[in-house]
């Protein structure tokens, strides 16, 4: 088919229920919202990738899925697109592994505005290059009005994880040095806020990014590096929790290394919120040996994604609680796994 | 943040933590006897133990987690009731987030939500009032908690409805007050309090005076304190030099934002909206007389107990529910027990699980203790 002689026959400004139903308006829809973005253009229902490109990039494979729902679809700093490609790939590279190849796909509410997907898909296709990815297949489907909110979007991932590669959190041992690559919170204040309900206005944006590059420079730097976190919902606190846990150990920070935004903290002191459970979408937490601190410390500033890396903590013996922090006044306080979600307080 | 960085400043805490503990060895308590300083207000229970400042404090300076956490005291009736109205087709149901987790006898908001029934977290009354205005087809009630810090918002937003004529807007009225609940602790005869720490944002709104029968009828001193924990150390070094020097007097450190006579502003939009109920209950201890507000029948029609035939007290035929056995909350806030002694801390109280009232809201002693770090501690040394 010649691409560019082609008339847009996609005339619809909103997405009906006939975009789901198998028929000429389905086609119009996958093509030129979706496929025709994509890169390579024109993918098929199945992808057949060859064993060439897995062995060439290491001896193991990784495979994982994640479903995206974000209210608002559009924030500050990015959209659901751009975290649907994100996510996946920083699953994958936290990993160990060098992410690939992903598969995306879209359940799409009647009444959708067609423009939006535009923007949704352009802004995956954006994120896909910039991270080294490629989108290989698809799915659509449509539902009532009602029945999603706007648009949600599944990824899954295939990487491969290079030779002598092995990180896992159960390695992290006491004396290893916590060290993460920049702002914490930004993501989810900037979702709160662009959310409207608590009329704030801030200037805050979502740190939604990829963090293939960013690992990649510091493996080469530091391949001591033990175990890697991608600190999403839940927060640095979260990711914490998990590897003291797997790795038997407490791990304890330092309230004034944390690198928080000033917006950020005020944010938190008005709404009662801990900056330490706000989620991120770009957020890398690494433990490594205290050998090998400055190298990664180095490695990672040299990186767009690491800019404002710093070491927040490190492990020790393990004591009666997973994560404690030392806080700026001097007293020591207990970092626990959250319950339920975080709830405005009252006054 | 200016304003708030120079109150957390470890430096000057060192200096009050060594001026509290010259004190408290001049008056001669220790571990085994103690000062017992009450904390009134939630906020200030969760400022304590976020700091850490009972570890950092002089051992023989003891607090006492008061009642002042308006989610926490909320008789659970009364959620029940928040429920059915949220569950009426026609009703937007509009609240503070932290009441969402308040367990009902049958249910939560957050599981009536899950449910189906519209519940929306709001931040203000007037977001509530912003709903009713954009929903001019649906109730939107406002659920109308807290103590003297918001009932002058929820008195605004009705004042606004009035002055809008909007006729789709109503509140469910639980406004408290702070003095009440005070002197009925301190008219305990099992009590064992030597002084407070009173809620600045309260007195903001009141000023110190409403205060001054806990000076001169009981005979103890009383530091209305800012949040910060500089605030709140300073506040117990002032409460424990009127204890050395015998003295009983309402101070306040908070200067900087209480007013001796309160917010005028705030105090006649009160007046204006409310009137006290002759008696409200608090979970965990019971009915207070005069300890509640309601609307008064000027703005009848902006008060969802009238709209929706709720009412409040034995008028309505309402029965007092009682407290999940072996939940210690009533004693926990009245100093005769610390939250680690309740038989169900931890066990089958927990704050995913909140049994009593203390381990529901984060301001709560008991979900103070367990997130920061008491539970773990108990624990540890079982």
């Amino acid at each position: 088919m010649n691409m560019t002689s082609r008339v847009s026959r996609l005339r619809d400004e909103r997405v009906t229920l006939a975009h789901g139903g198998g028929g000429k308006a389905m086609c119009d829809l996958i093509e030129e919202v979706f496929t025709d973005v994509f890169d390579p253009p024109g993918m098929e229902d199945q992808a057949r990738l060859t064993d060439a490109a897995l062995r060439e990039a290491g001896t193991r494979l990784a495979f994982t899925t994640d479903s995206f729902v974000v209210t608002p679809v559009e924030f500050p700093g990015g959209d659901i697109g751009k975290i649907a490609v994100c996510g996946t790939v920083n699953d994958l590279v936290v990993g160990g592994a060098v992410p690939l190849w992903l598969s995306a796909s879209f359940i799409i509410e009647e009444g959708c505005e067609i423009a939006l997907l535009r923007r949704i898909v352009g802004s995956m296709a954006r994120e896909a290059k910039a991270a080294g990815v490629r989108i290989v297949t698809g799915d659509t489907k449509v539902v009532g009005r009602g029945s999603a909110d706007q648009v949600f979007v599944t990824t899954s991932g295939i990487g491969v994880i290079p030779a002598g590669r092995d990180m896992r959190a159960e390695s992290v041992e006491p004396g290893d040095i916590a060290i993460v690559n920049g702002v914490l919170g930004d993501h989810g204040a900037a979702i709160l806020a662009a959310r409207g309900d608590l009329a704030l206005s801030t200037e805050i944006e979502s740190d939604c990014q990829s963090l293939g590059h960013l690992m990649e420079a510091v493996l080469k730097a530091a391949p001591g590096v033990k175990a890697s976190r991608d600190a999403t919902r839940g927060g640095l606190a979260s990711a914490l929790n998990e590897i003291a846990e797997a790795a038997d150990v407490t791990v304890e920070i330092d309230e004034t290394a944390l690198p928080l935004r000033e917006e950020v903290k005020g944010m938190c002191e008005i709404l009662g919120l801990d900056p330490l459970y706000l989620a991120n979408e770009g957020t890398l937490v690494l433990f490594v040996p205290p050998d090998q601190t400055e190298a990664t410390l180095e490695a990672m500033r040299s990186t767009e994604a690491g800019r404002g890396a710093v070491a927040v903590g490190r492990a020790r013996d393990k004591g009666p609680v997973p994560v404690t922090m030392r806080t700026a006044f001097g007293g020591e306080r207990i970092v626990d796994m959250l319950v339920g979600e975080q709830l405005p307080r009252i006054c | 943040m200016r304003y708030v960085q120079e109150f957390r400043d470890p430096v000057a805490a060192k200096g009050v933590l060594a001026a509290i503990a010259r004190v408290a060895d001049e008056i001669g308590v220790t571990k085994e006897d103690p000062v017992h300083i009450m904390e009134i207000c939630g906020g200030h229970t969760h400022a304590i133990f976020r700091y850490g400042l009972d570890k950092l404090v002089h051992e023989g300076v003891e607090f006492i987690h008061g009642p002042g956490c308006p989610v926490c005291v909320l008789p659970m009736s009364r959620v029940d009731e928040c429920v059915e109205l949220a569950e009426r087709p026609e009703v937007i149901f509009t609240t503070f987030g932290d009441a969402m987790r308040v367990p009902g006898t049958r249910k939560s908001l957050m599981q009536a939500k899950a449910d189906g029934a519209d519940i929306r977290m709001v931040y203000s009354p007037l977001d509530a009032l912003e709903l009713a205005r954009r929903n001019p087809e649906r109730e939107v009630v406002f659920f109308g908690l807290g103590f003297e810090t918001t009932t002058p918002s929820t008195a605004l937003s009705i004042q606004q409805a009035a002055r809008e004529g909007l006729t789709n807007f109503t509140v469910f009225c639980n406004h408290i007050t702070v003095p009440p609940p005070i002197r009925a602790l301190l008219s305990d005869p099992h009590m064992v309090l030597d002084g407070f720490v009173g809620p600045g944002h309260v007195s903001m709104v009141i000023g110190v005076h409403p205060y001054d029968f806990i000076a001169e009828e009981f005979g103890k001193p009383l530091v209305v304190s800012g949040f910060e924990p500089l605030d709140l150390l300073q506040s117990v070094l002032m409460v424990i030099e009127q204890i050395r020097d015998g003295r009983a007097e309402i101070e306040n450190q908070y200067a900087r934002v209480v007013p001796e006579y309160g917010n005028p502003v705030s105090l006649a939009a009160i007046e204006d909206v409310y009137e006290p109920r002759p008696s409200f209950e608090w979970r965990g201890l019971g009915e207070i007389d005069e300890s509640g507000l309601r609307i008064c029948d000027r703005y009848s029609a902006f008060d969802a107990e009238a709209k929706f035939g709720i009412g409040y007290g034995a008028a309505a035929g309402r029965a007092v529910v009682e407290e999940p056995e072996g939940c210690a909350c009533g004693l926990v806030m009245t100093g005769r027990a610390k939250p680690t002694e309740c038989p169900q801390f931890g066990r089958g109280c927990t704050p995913e699980m909140p049994l009593g009232a203390l381990m529901v809201s984060s301001e709560g002693a008991c979900a103070a203790y367990w997130q920061y770090g008491g539970a773990r501690a108990v624990e540890a040394a079982e």
